[in-house]
């Protein structure tokens, strides 16, 4: 079958699976009934173990879901801990249910998934040898990808049912009440591991870091956990941070921050009181300092910033330019001291951050969102999932949900090396082109036709070069040529979810 | 001279013509000239690859309304006539001569360029001409130099290699430069062509390459060499026209316009005379204005 997009559809696995194609950007008003988990009664007094192996053994069973989350990121030593645990015991035919996978955890993925222990996987993304491995199949059944609100959403309905949920806390007292905050391996927010906190049948709470009952401010409660831990470290302080928040000195990146905050600057959106959204990329982060200047300028300020939040972020709020940190994870160090020490810095989970069933999440009342893309094509669908070989090797992120921003801006360099990233046809749509505004590149803009205003608003910016994105995809070309199209077997070793649950899209296998 | 000086030439930013990556986003930036290295950047062995690179580039490459410029190798090289001809073929805008010390290099230049557009059946007198000055010896010829081909669109100071000739290095306070950034400025301003200042390459220092700019586009200069793209928005940045400037050059192209309709040859504004340093003046600062993004598409002033 083909979706809205035209996005062919594997018809067996969609009718085994239940999934429906995606249809439409829009949410609507739909009545949900949430789920809730199991919980086994105990008096508490009896959580706190040091055998990890007796602690897997007692809750993990073959068949099982079980899941994780990524805020320690390559800095974690919890996954591959809890993996060998479960596989000393041989436990089979896992499902993989973790908030994201980084690359710390691809070998032992990969191992896992030979032995038999791991048969489903569903993330919001894989990188390296585990994208390599799984884009050529050796996962029999698809791995489902889910954006960040797309799986709180799943877990709150009960389209993923998680059994155990391993998380790694920097602190925890011996019932359970624990926070990001605090201890050697601090990294701020919990808010992907909220979710699984509040709706896993099964808590374990792993730490390094014991301290005295009761522990505040708890963002995880004790009244949510089964059991604690005690291990000898739960990562490494220095690979926690990612190394990507440096302020860039690259020409190009700077050219398409230029470009995206003049992009803001001359929109509608750019006024007091706005909201924002900026990834933790080269350009992302240089545009957060444009803004800054842009701010300062004009004598406004923003209401809130959203999302993974980054130091150039942090030192906006510092600075009064921006009244909120609305924090669903923090990419460095200063990000996660600030959400310790500012008590504007609020600590968001998941669903409050991006759900697209709940009762209003952020990302609905976010004016302005800055995204990138590995391609888009020409009617501004994105794909940040699978290079242009065709393997897996990025993740939808809060891409999706981000982009439902009232003005939602994609940078991204036309060309990377000799690689195109305006192109006709993507290999992989994950976010569709009806949530996406501009597109920004190193040698002009291209405004989604659907945004009427905005063209009108850009089109005599003296610093804007305003194109068409055919005109765009066309000078792509004209610089790296013609690709021949990837060749696919015809297994399906993906399936992309939209944030509402549709299927946007399909992975599979690439044929070398 | 080739042209009348009208053309902005705020930046000329160095492109080494061994470097792929940055020869295919050289045009991203918005220099007014891009000038593809063929000489210093260049080691012995990659000298014909990067000619090749160049010439490809130039053919396959859209620069916008870039300036191309190559600097090719030096006359008394093995290098140099094939560079001549291949950047000729390519449809190269300007030849920029290295380490110029007299008129009569100029002529042998012009003479090779003007081989081979015959041979490439292009029109004769096509490519222009601009003169690296690299010496004590090019300083004190180079108005000869300046005046010495019609295809001369300007001179350029080259400070490394001038400032060793003097027995001096760089100096923060450029005091070391004054005497050739001077000759060189009337020179290039009494044979009717562009000034080129030399490069800054404490590319991290924001500061003093702010400094320097200010200076040389107080003296006159048309615009500097530029080693690194991050300083394109900077000179850009001196060289707007402040709010006053842009709004009395309005003034006075409408007190022009006011005096065609009238039919009038004498044309006042507030009283005063518009005379042509007037009109010339007020016409450079529309167009430095307009590059700078500083007035809409009628020309009226819309700020930063």
């Amino acid at each position: 079958m083909e979706n809205k997009l035209g996005r062919n559809l594997p018809d067996k696995l969609m009718n085994e699976l239940h999934f429906k194609p995606f249809e439409t950007t829009k949410i609507g008003n739909p009545v949900f009934q949430r789920t809730a988990p199991k919980v086994q009664v105990q008096n508490g007094h009896d959580k706190l173990k040091d055998d990890l192996k007796q602690v897997v053994k007692k809750n993990v069973k073959d068949g099982m879901t079980i899941s994780f989350h990524h805020h320690l990121r390559n800095g974690d030593y919890i996954f591959n801990l809890v993996m060998k645990a479960i596989m000393d015991l041989g436990i089979k035919d896992l499902t993989l249910a973790p908030s994201s996978l980084t690359g710390v955890m691809n070998d032992m993925v990969i191992k896992a998934i030979k032995n038999g222990t791991v048969t489903n996987i569903t993330t919001s993304g894989m990188r390296g040898s585990l994208g390599d491995e799984v884009s050529h199949g050796i996962l029999k059944n698809p791995v489902i990808f889910r954006s960040h609100g797309g799986r709180a959403r799943a877990i709150e309905n009960g389209d993923i049912k998680i059994d155990v949920a391993f998380l790694g806390v920097p602190n925890s007292d011996r019932c359970g009440n624990a926070n990001g905050m605090e201890g050697p391996a601090a990294f701020g927010s919990l808010g992907y591991a909220l979710m699984d906190a509040a709706y896993a049948n099964k808590v374990v709470l792993l730490t390094d870091n014991v301290v005295d009952y009761p522990n505040t401010p708890a963002s995880i409660r004790q009244t949510q956990v089964d059991d604690v831990v005690k291990v000898d470290q739960v990562g490494d302080p220095n690979k926690i941070g990612s190394g990507a928040t440096r302020f860039t000195k690259d020409p190009k990146d700077l050219t398409i921050a230029r470009a995206v905050n003049q992009v803001i600057v001359n929109s509608q959106y750019f006024k007091d009181g706005f909201s924002f959204q900026t990834g933790s990329g080269g350009a992302a982060l240089a545009v957060t300092r444009y803004l800054r200047q842009a701010m300062l300028d004009n004598h406004l300020h923003a209401s809130f910033g959203l999302g993974g939040i980054t130091k150039p972020m942090v030192d906006l709020l510092e600075e009064g330019l921006v009244d909120k940190l609305m924090d669903v994870q923090d990419f460095d160090k200063a990000a996660a001291d600030s959400m310790k020490n500012n008590k504007n810095q609020q600590e968001i989970d998941a669903s409050w951050y991006a759900d697209p069933d709940n009762k209003g999440s952020m990302v609905a009342q976010l004016d302005i969102a800055v995204l990138s893309a590995l391609e888009i094509d020409t009617d501004f669908n994105v794909n940040v999932l699978t290079g242009s070989d065709g393997v897996i090797r990025g993740a939808v992120g809060g891409h999706q949900d981000a982009a439902t921003a009232k003005m939602t801006i994609i940078c991204a360099p036309l060309v990377r090396g000799r690689i195109p990233t305006v192109v006709d046809h993507i290999n992989t749509a994950v976010t569709p082109g009806q949530s996406i505004d501009v597109l920004v590149t190193e040698f002009g803009i291209a405004i989604n036709p659907n945004r009427p205003d905005l063209i009108k608003q850009f089109q005599d910016v003296p610093s804007l070069h305003v194109y068409t994105i055919e005109e765009l995809a066309k000078k792509a070309e004209s610089i790296v040529g013609k690709e021949e199209p990837l060749q696919y077997t015809d297994k399906t070793v993906g399936l992309v979810e939209y944030r509402d649950g549709t299927i946007i899209d399909s992975i599979r296998q690439v044929k070398d | 001279m080739a042209e009348n000086g009208e053309r902005l030439r705020r930046t000329m930013m160095f492109v080494p013509g061994n470097n792929p990556g940055m020869i295919k986003d050289a045009g991203i930036y918005g220099a007014d000239s891009i000038m593809f290295d063929l000489e210093d950047s260049v080691s012995l062995a990659e000298k014909d690859s990067a000619r090749n690179l160049v010439y490809e580039a130039l053919k396959s490459i859209d620069y916008g309304d870039a300036e191309l410029v190559v600097r090719t190798n030096g006359l008394d090289t093995d290098f140099f006539e094939a560079d001549v001809k291949m950047m000729v073929k390519a449809g190269i805008d300007v030849i920029r001569i290295p380490k110029t010390e007299s008129a009569a290099m100029v002529e042998e230049m012009e003479s090779l360029v003007a081989d081979a557009e015959k041979e490439f059946g292009i029109p004769v007198g096509t490519t222009h001409l601009m003169a690296a000055i690299e010496s004590a010896e090019g300083v004190m010829n180079v108005l000869e130099i300046a005046k010495a081909s019609d295809r001369m669109i300007g001179i350029a100071l080259s400070a490394e290699d001038y400032t060793t000739d003097l027995k001096t290095h760089r100096y923060p306070n450029g005091l070391e430069l004054r005497f050739a950034r001077n000759m060189i400025l009337n020179a290039a301003r009494a044979a009717g062509i562009a000034a080129f200042d030399t490069v800054y390459t404490d590319v991290d220092n924001v500061k003093g390459f702010l400094a320097e700019t200010e200076y040389i586009h107080e003296l006159g200069y048309d615009g500097k060499s530029v080693i690194n793209p991050r300083q394109i928005p900077l000179v850009n940045q001196v060289y707007a026209p402040s709010e006053d400037e842009i709004k009395n050059a309005e003034n006075v192209l409408a007190a022009i316009e006011k005096a065609r309709k009238a039919g009038s040859g004498v044309i006042s504004m507030n009283g005063q005379m518009v005379d042509r340093p007037v009109a010339l003046r007020a016409e450079r600062v529309m167009k430095l204005a307009k590059a700078s993004g500083l007035i809409d598409k009628e020309g009226h002033y819309i700020g930063k």
